[in-house]
């Protein structure tokens, strides 16, 4: 019996496609303007959030192709931002490279280290990989500091103000719009990549490593090709990052972001590219209101408890879903959808 | 006029103080399907993972058309169309039947970062393309149903069966079955013989787009415990014990060879 008897490109075609419906369409429509009205009405706090949200759906794309779909579970990935956030601060401030593109070179500089790094994954697998990636963030850490003519060592670099084609991006509200352009690219890039050949033998590496190679993927090139992906991203969100600030220092990439990006990627649903848009926000969210209501919290409990409820919250946000919802929001997001019959609308 | 395809040679290989194999000949003809035999532990799989690349032998050689492979790594020697299939199944859990399938495509794809990045145009046209010979893979081994199930959530027995339809997307000049059709029921065991024999024989015009399906695969080697299936699929078998290859030859003169029968109802104080 065959499905699609017709034309079989217009209905495989079809049968791929990422929206199906009128509905969905609609819908991503609604959900575009929307966003795109933010910086009219949003407070100063709020859109510095939502850029910063932004920036990290950047960084957590290549994250998710790396650990979630490839299988490499890497605590190096603020290391690698920081990475583009320097090749960025350089480029700019001292060969004069333009914004658009200085960012496409920081992602790539940030690409090339990662790989190096990358290359333990050949030989080492899970726990042990997961050290090296640890070490790495503080070799590369350390290396930014010991450069200081370079990299301004602990005082940190100043970058000029960014124009995109004559257009000012100096002010939040242009900024913003340069930032979730760039998250709406990265998420698509990463989902073709993933929905594709590639992706394909990312998980296949990643659900079994020795059937992999038997159906003919050479893992010593797909691991270093997840590194170099991954990265791109991670150093694409770096480079904007420190344009944000118009400034680079290693205060900006603390190992402890490495950790809340994997938590993310938990959240949202390993491996899930939509996931990582819904885990991000949650993560962010869930920091947010642990600093709005700490200092209301700090007059009843001792202070100190509660600066760590920036911690703690998202924390057991984390526990919480590792226990009850271990595939993540995108998941539950599936279930609740085919609960109610709304699926493909 | 047959051929040899595999062709393993005087191949010896241990463990430590273990010896999985001990002076190993097998030929496998591009006409036939052969089977290996033998108890558990006698190194039936091990002399797959030599031919597939998984293990290295310390003696002899394993050729494949009379080009030396050994040493050369497993994704090498899956290009030069070698597919196989593991006895403890070794599916890509998280992804679906037809993800499965597809993911095999991936010697015969040529999208890069940049097309695949991109999507719109030519990767999209690759990907019709190779769904075409998915999709016929798919309705040969009669899995519309589970087209888009997660793997990880299908039965036994349909894993192995999706697995088969993986290896075959390989587009193999051999292939490799380690078991498979080990832990069926009898209905299911019936449906993978009756596979087995349709690929070896192919199918000609009813699949267009898949060569494999076309053609059929005419190098078989299967590792099977179940010997009414051996008796009636194989044209010729080998048969192992304890690392060493006891007898080679056609079902009949295997049923018949006393050697064969001793290593089967096992002697006195050896494990069998
Ligand atoms: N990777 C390995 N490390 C150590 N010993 C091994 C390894 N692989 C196989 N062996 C040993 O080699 C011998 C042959 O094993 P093999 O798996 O080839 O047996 P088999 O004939 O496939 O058995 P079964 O019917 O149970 O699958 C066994 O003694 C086994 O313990
Ligand atoms: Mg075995």
């Amino acid at each position: 019996m065959r499905h699609f008897s017709s034309s079989f490109a217009h209905s495989y075609g079809q049968d791929m496609a990422l929206l199906r419906t009128r509905t969905q369409w609609l819908l991503l429509v609604v959900f575009l303007a929307f966003i795109f009205t933010v910086p009219r009405w949003a407070s100063n706090s709020f859109l510095t959030l939502a850029t910063v949200i932004g920036i990290t759906i950047v960084s957590a794309q290549g994250l998710n192709i790396l650990t979630g779909n490839c299988g490499l579970v890497s605590m190096g990935h603020s290391a690698f931002m920081m990475v583009g956030g320097y090749a960025m601060a350089i480029l700019t401030s001292q060969l004069g490279l333009p914004f658009v593109l200085a960012v496409p070179v920081a992602g790539l500089v940030a690409g090339v280290v990662g790989t190096i790094f990358g290359l333990p994954s050949l030989r080492i697998k899970g726990f042990y990989l997961i050290m090296a990636t640890v070490a790495a963030y503080f070799i590369i850490h350390w290396l930014v500091l010991q450069f200081r003519q370079l990299t301004g060592g602990t005082e940190g670099m100043a970058l000029p103000p960014a124009d995109l084609f004559g257009w000012s991006i100096r002010s939040r509200e242009n900024y913003f719009y340069v930032v979730i352009v760039t998250a709406i690219i990265a998420t698509l890039v990463a989902k073709n990549i993933l929905r594709t050949r590639i992706g394909r033998a990312f998980v296949a590496i990643r659900d079994n490593d020795l059937a992999a190679e038997a159906m003919g993927v050479n893992l010593f090139r797909y691991k270093l090709q997840a590194f170099f992906l991954g990265n791109i991203f991670a150093g694409v969100a770096g480079a904007l990052s420190v344009q944000y600030y118009a400034f680079a220092n290693v205060e900006q990439f603390p190992f402890f972001d490495s950790v809340w990006l994997l938590g993310m990627l938990i959240v949202g649903g390993m491996g899930s590219v939509s996931g990582v848009i819904y885990g991000v926000i949650a993560i962010k969210l869930l920091q947010q209101l642990a600093v709005k209501i700490g200092p209301s919290l700090a007059e009843i409990v001792n202070p100190q408890a509660a600066v760590g409820l920036s911690l703690i919250l998202p924390s057991i946000a984390i526990i919480l879903f590792l226990i009850f919802a271990p595939r993540g929001i995108s998941h539950l997001w599936e279930r609740v959808r085919n609960y109610y019959q709304l699926w493909p609308y | 006029m047959s051929h040899t395809t595999v062709q393993v040679q005087n191949v010896s290989l241990s463990f430590g103080g273990v010896k999985a194999l001990t002076d190993v000949s097998i030929t496998v003809s591009s006409d036939e399907i052969f089977a290996i035999i033998g108890p558990n532990g006698a190194g039936k799989t091990a002399l797959l993972n030599c031919i597939s690349g998984f293990y290295r032998p310390q003696v002899g050689e394993v050729y494949l058309y009379g080009k030396k492979i050994t040493g050369l790594r497993p994704d090498r020697i899956a290009r030069l169309g070698i597919a196989r299939t593991f006895q403890n199944i070794g599916l890509y859990t998280g992804l679906s039947t037809l993800d499965n399938i597809m993911a095999a495509r991936h010697v015969f794809m040529k999208q890069n970062f940049l097309t695949s990045a991109l999507y719109f145009g030519w990767s999209r046209k690759e990907e019709i393309a190779h769904r075409k010979t998915v999709e016929e893979i798919i309705d040969f081994l009669e899995m519309q149903s589970i087209r888009k199930q997660i793997v990880g959530t299908l039965p036994y027995g349909l894993r192995k069966r999706v697995e088969l339809g993986r290896a075959l997307a390989l587009e193999p000049k051999v292939l490799l079955l380690d078991e498979p059709m080990a832990g069926m029921t009898l209905e299911e065991k019936e449906d993978i013989a009756r596979f087995i024999l349709d690929v070896f024989e192919g199918q000609g015009d009813t699949y267009p787009d898949s060569p494999v399906l076309r053609d059929g695969v005419r190098s078989i080697v299967m590792i099977e415990h179940d010997m009414g299936v051996v008796m009636d699929l194989a044209d010729r078998i080998a048969v192992l014990n304890f690392g060493r290859k006891i007898a080679e030859g056609t079902p009949a003169q295997i049923q018949s060879d006393p050697d064969v029968i001793k290593a089967y109802l096992g002697e006195p104080g050896q494990p069998g």
